[in-house]
C-alpha cells in the first residue's frame, strides 16, 4: 500500500471531533454540493440568507476524511455574518490557513469546501435572476476543481462498470 | 519542519487511551516481548561481530545467521539454509526477485491484478523500460483466473510474480495450481511467490509447490521490521540488484543485521509451534470480529469466507462511511486499523485490490482492513466490536450521501 503520511494540525483533529454547524438545514435559503461519493469526498453546504444578502446561518454535511470535515466546518464559521460578496471572496488558501494548514495531498479538501459555498451563492443569484457585479461570469478555480473531481469520478466509475460487464 | 510541530501537537491532543487494540498488522506490528528478549543479547553482548571476520564474535555471528537460515528454510520445506537470502524487508525481497530475475533479458512478465504494490510497482517500472506486462484478472473474491493465467504465459515470458495469500482481502490462491499452470505452458519461466501473508498462517512447501523464488516477511509473522527473506531454489539464477561488500548473503551485500535475523527466527518458531492450535484460534478471533462487524447495517465483506480466507484477515466496507475518517474516530477509542480509502493514499486512488474485485469506488473508500494474531484475546475483539458501531454511526451521521 502506498500511503502518504498525514501530519494533520491539531485544529483539524479538534474540528473532526467537534464539528461546528453540522447537519442539514431544513429552512435553508439555498444549498449546494461539491464532490461525490465516488471521489471519496463530498460536501453539502447550506446557507440561510437574510433580505440584506447577509449569511445569518451556515451548516454543512460531509462524506470525507478529517480534512474534509474540518475545512467544511471552518468555512461555515467563517461565512456567518458575512455578506454574500464577502463570503464569495474567501478562497481555499484562507480556509487552509484557518485550520492550521493542510498536508499537500489534502489541499483539495479546502478547494472542495469553497467550491460548494460558491455554487450555493451562484444558485442564490440564479434564482433571483440577476448576477451581481462582483461575481465573475466564469467559474472560479475552486468551482472548476469541484467539477473536475466529479467528472473524473464519473469516468472512473464507468470504467469499473465496464470492467464488471467484461467479466 | 513545520509539520513535525503539527504532528506533536496533534498527538498531544489525541491523548492517552485507556485500552488499545492494534489490528493494523498489515502495515506494521508491535514486537512481542518474547521476541524482543530473544533479540536483546545480540545487540549488546552476543554474536555482535561481522560474520565474515575471523574472530570469536564473527564466528558466532556466522553460526547464528546460518542457524536461522536453515531453521526458516526447514519451515518452508527448503533443502538448506543456503537457499535463503536475508534482505532488509519484504519490498526489498520482492524487488530482488523481480529485478534480479529479469536482468538484461527482455520479455513478458505476468502478475495478478491484486498483487501487493511491492510487486506491481517494480513491474510497472520494467514496463516503462520495454517489458511487456500482463496483469491477470481475478474474480469477485480475488481468486486468480487460471485460464487467463495460462493464456498470459507464452514463450517470451521470463517471470511470473504473484502472491499465495492476498495481503488486503485474505484470498488464499490455488498456489500449487498457479505454479503448475505456468510450468506446463513454459517450464523455463521463473515463478516467484510472495508468501508474506501465508507464512505461519497456512501450510505450504516450496518443494511440493515447485516454486523458484518465494518471499517471507518477518514483521508479518510478528517478528521485527527491517528483515525479510527470499528463498531461491538451488540452481535458479538471480542477480544482485545492489552492490557492496558480500558477507554471508551472496545476493544481498552489506553487514548482516544479526539481532533482527534472530528475531525473525524466534517469531517463526513461535508461529509454527502449535501451528494448528495457533491458526484455529486466529480463525475464531477473525470470525468473531468479522461476524460482529457484518451485523452493522450497510456493510460488505471483501474477499472470500471460510477455509479459503486467510485465518487472520478481515476486510469490510462500511457504506456511507469514509474510511480515513473512521480510522481516526476509532483511534480515539484506541482501536487501530487502516483503510483502503483514496484519502489515505499517495495517489488519491482507492485500493487497487478492491477495484479489481469489482467494488465500486464508494465501497472501496469505506473499507477497513484488520488482522488478528495469536496475541489478541477475545476480550480485545469484544472491545473492538463495542467501539465500532458508535464510530460508524457518528461518521455516517455527518454524511449527505444516504439521501442521494
Amino acid at each position: 500500500m502506498s500511503r502518504s503520511p498525514l501530519p494533520y494540525s491539531r485544529k483539524i483533529l479538534e474540528l473532526f471531533r467537534n464539528p461546528r454547524n453540522l447537519g442539514r438545514m431544513e429552512d435553508a435559503t439555498v444549498s449546494a454540493t461539491a464532490g461525490s461519493p465516488a471521489c471519496g469526498d463530498m460536501i453539502a453546504f447550506y446557507l440561510k440568507i437574510d433580505e440584506n444578502s447577509v449569511i445569518t446561518r451556515a451548516s454543512f454535511e460531509s462524506y470525507g476524511c478529517a480534512a474534509n470535515i474540518a475545512t467544511a466546518s471552518m468555512l461555515t464559521e467563517m461565512v456567518e455574518g458575512k455578506s454574500l460578496e464577502e463570503a464569495w471572496k474567501i478562497g481555499w488558501k484562507d480556509v487552509a490557513e484557518e485550520v492550521g494548514g493542510l498536508p499537500a495531498v489534502k489541499l483539495h479538501c479546502g478547494v472542495l469546501a469553497v467550491g460548494a459555498l460558491r455554487r450555493a451563492i451562484r444558485e442564490f443569484f440564479r434564482r433571483k435572476g440577476f448576477k451581481p457585479e462582483w461575481m465573475p461570469e466564469n467559474e472560479t478555480f475552486e468551482e472548476k476543481q469541484a467539477l473536475e473531481e466529479e467528472e473524473l469520478a464519473k469516468i472512473i466509475s464507468r470504467r469499473v462498470k465496464l470492467g464488471e460487464e467484461g467479466k | 519542519m513545520e509539520h513535525l510541530n503539527d504532528v506533536r501537537s496533534l498527538i498531544k491532543y489525541h491523548g492517552q487511551v485507556e485500552k488499545e487494540v492494534y489490528l493494523d498488522l498489515e502495515n506494521s506490528t508491535p514486537l512481542p516481548d518474547e521476541v524482543l528478549q530473544e533479540m536483546l543479547p545480540y545487540f549488546t553482548s552476543k554474536a555482535y561481530g561481522n560474520p565474515t571476520v575471523t574472530h570469536k564474535q564473527g564466528w558466532e555471528a556466522y553460526e547464528t545467521i546460518m542457524d536461522a537460515a536453515s531453521f526458516i528454510s526447514r519451515l518452508i520445506g527448503g533443502s538448506s539454509g543456503e537457499e535463503l537470502c536475508f534482505t532488509s524487508g519484504e519490498a526489498e525481497a520482492n524487488s530482488l526477485a523481480i529485478f534480479g530475475t529479469v536482468g538484461k533479458k527482455n520479455g513478458r512478465i505476468v502478475v495478478s491484478a491484486i498483487d501487493p504494490l511491492n510487486i506491481l510497482l517494480p513491474v510497472e517500472k520494467l514496463e516503462k523500460k520495454g517489458f511487456e506486462v500482463v496483469r491477470v484478472p481475478v474474480d469477485s473474491e480475488g481468486f486468480i483466473n487460471l485460464e487467463a493465467l495460462a493464456e498470459a504465459v507464452n514463450r517470451d515470458t521470463v517471470l511470473v510474480s504473484t502472491s499465495i495469500v492476498n495481503n488486503e482481502i485474505g484470498t488464499i490462491q490455488p498456489f500449487r495450481e498457479i505454479v503448475k499452470t505456468v510450468k506446463e505452458v513454459n517450464p523455463d519461466v521463473t515463478v516467484h511467490m510472495d508468501a508474506s501473508d501465508a507464512y505461519g498462517r497456512i501450510s505450504f512447501n516450496v518443494k511440493d509447490m515447485n516454486v523458484d523464488l518465494l518471499s517471507l516477511s518477518s514483521y508479518k509473522v510478528m517478528g521485527p521490521r527491517g528483515v525479510a527473506a527470499l528463498y531461491v531454489k538451488s540452481g535458479v539464477e538471480v542477480e544482485r540488484i545492489i552492490e557492496g561488500p558480500i558477507g554471508t548473503q551472496p545476493l544481498w551485500p552489506g553487514v548482516e543485521n544479526t539481532p533482527l535475523i534472530v528475531g525473525f527466527k524466534k517469531a517463526s518458531e513461535l508461529a509454527f509451534k502449535d501451528f494448528e492450535a495457533n491458526v484455529s484460534r486466529m480463525r475464531r478471533l477473525r470470525d468473531m470480529l468479522m461476524n460482529g462487524l457484518l451485523n452493522i447495517e450497510d456493510t460488505l465483506l471483501n474477499g472470500p469466507v471460510g477455509e479459503k480466507r486467510a485465518p487472520d484477515n478481515v476486510n469490510i466496507s462500511f457504506l456511507h462511511c469514509e474510511g480515513e475518517a473512521l480510522t481516526i474516530e476509532l483511534s480515539f477509542k484506541g482501536v487501530y486499523v487502516s483503510s483502503g480509502s483514496a484519502c489515505t493514499r499517495r495517489m488519491l486512488q482507492p485500493s487497487h485490490v478492491l477495484t479489481a474485485i469489482g467494488r465500486k469506488y464508494e465501497a472501496a473508500h469505506g473499507s477497513i482492513l484488520m488482522k488478528v494474531s495469536r496475541y489478541h484475546s477475545f476480550e480485545d475483539i469484544e472491545y473492538v466490536l463495542k467501539s465500532f458501531r458508535p464510530s460508524v454511526e457518528r461518521i455516517r451521521a455527518m454524511s449527505p450521501t444516504r439521501r442521494i
